[in-house]
């Protein structure tokens, strides 16, 4: 990471996968692209977290027709109207197609650091063993700790480590998909940093967005980071074990996700505990994936991933 | 902090279109309803476009009203956070204006 400004560009995300114990998959290390080059002016100094910035702005205008310049090259406006995720949106379609080829259903499961994604993954992969063909793609700021959390519940995985970065983008999931090589009809878990702003922006080409929240967050959550809440097309809420040492009602943030998203189903459950895990799998059981959906044809196989017991 | 990502896409969108001329301005639009800050692009921007030919080129940011239609009562209204709630009480509201994050148009020398 950038000492200077805080920025994640010079630490190009590291994917690798993880071997599972008893697959013969070795160890395989995904290069990422050239870290692009980036300089600070001298004199360049500041600190980030919390505090606003100070920094002179340029509020200048685009010149008037008529402006003239004493350059020998008079500006030109190119125009170009295009989104500014327009990249990222374009390799998340292709990630998109990709998955529909191989009927792959992906699920990118988002939360606040902590609200318990890789303890509910451990659980659902451990209890549904066979019945849900499944690998995990695992993204983390640092270390592969979640991912050796995955691997010990004897499921490929492949771990994404960001750096600075806050977020996965559609460029790496599909250095993740690359690296796991998912089988034809299986479902891949993108565990995504734990993070409740980023993440909602960036779109991979999975099928669902899974939100977890824990009830020792605060109901008002939803109000905080509305984005996210807004993405979701599931929400779950977690720790339900210990609603009865907090302060969480539970209706009131269900009705504050309302307000902002008409169309997220919920779940109420406890990873640790496993109370309400059968209503999550009976989610994943006969969730109709939004790749199957757009792709039209693709209706069936997917479910049968998970129903077929094989 | 994702406008470093996305200052990186607008560096990069832009260097796509320009084959190496120097950059002087970059337009964009961003709605407050993006989850974009301006003031943090603009930072980020700064930082992240040293070193090429957008250094130094002026952002000029438009930041368009939020708006919703009330599909209920049939009001369009001004919005001032992320929920859907008319004055008239419906939550059934379309988002009319507002999620804009778009590159409109750039002056290159
Ligand atoms: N009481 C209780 N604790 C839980 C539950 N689920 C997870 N935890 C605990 O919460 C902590 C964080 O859980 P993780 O599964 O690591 O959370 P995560 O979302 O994967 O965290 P990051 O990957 O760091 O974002 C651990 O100590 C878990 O044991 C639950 O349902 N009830
Ligand atoms: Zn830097
Ligand atoms: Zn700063
Ligand atoms: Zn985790
Ligand atoms: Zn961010
Ligand atoms: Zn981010
Ligand atoms: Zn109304």
């Amino acid at each position: 990471m950038c000492a200077t400004c805080g920025c994640g560009d010079e630490a190009a995300p590291r994917v690798y996968s993880l071997e599972v114990p008893g697959l013969d998959v070795p160890g395989q290390e995904v290069p990422g692209p050239q870290a692009h080059e980036h300089s600070h002016e001298p004199g360049h100094s500041h600190t980030h977290d919390g505090h606003t910035h100070s920094h002179p702005h340029d509020h200048a205008h685009p010149h008037a027709d008529g402006h003239s310049h004493t350059q020998a090259n008079t500006p030109e406006l190119i125009p170009l109207e295009q989104n500014l995720l327009a990249k990222n949106d374009l390799l998340a379609e292709r990630n998109r197609g990709w998955l529909a080829g191989r009927k792959v259903r992906a699920l990118n499961m988002m939360s606040s650091p902590g609200s318990g994604k890789t303890t509910l993954l451990v659980r659902t992969l451990t209890e549904l063993g066979d019945r849900l063909q499944a690998g995990v793609i695992e993204g983390d700021q640092e270390t592969s700790l979640d991912a050796e959390r995955i691997r010990k519940a004897g499921r490929p995985v492949v771990q994404i480590n960001t750096g600075a970065g806050c977020h996965l983008d559609a460029d790496m999931l599909r250095r993740g998909l690359d690296a796991l090589d998912p089988a034809m009809g299986s479902t891949v878990f993108i565990e995504n940093v734990g993070n409740l702003v980023c993440p909602a922006l960036f779109d991979l080409g999975e099928a669902a967005k899974v939100v977890v929240v824990s009830v020792t967050e605060g109901d008002d959550k939803p109000q905080k980071y509305p984005h996210m809440f807004m993405a979701a097309d599931l929400v779950i809420i977690n720790k339900s074990d210990l609603l009865p040492y907090v302060e969480f009602d539970v209706d009131e943030c269900v009705r504050r996700i309302r307000r902002l998203n008409a169309h997220a189903q919920f779940l109420v459950l406890s990873a640790t505990t496993g109370d309400g895990v059968t209503a999550w799998y009976d989610w994943l059981d006969g969730h109709p994936s939004r790749t199957e959906t757009r792709a039209g044809s693709l209706a069936g196989p997917l479910e049968e991933s998970l129903t077929d017991a094989h | 902090m994702h406008e470093l990502s996305i200052a990186q896409s607008l560096i990069d969108a832009v260097l796509d279109k320009t084959a190496g001329r120097a950059v002087m301005g970059v337009n964009l639009r961003i709605g407050p309803l993006s989850g974009v800050l301006p003031d943090a692009l603009r930072f980020c921007f700064d930082v992240a476009s040293a070193g090429t030919t957008l250094a130094g080129a002026r952002l000029l940011i438009d930041e368009p009203q939020a708006r919703g239609h009330c599909r209920e009562c049939g009001t369009d209204f001004a919005m001032t956070d992320m929920f859907l709630l008319c004055p008239c009480g419906s939550a059934d509201v379309a988002v009319v204006s507002g999620r804009e994050l778009n590159l409109v148009s750039v002056e290159v020398a």
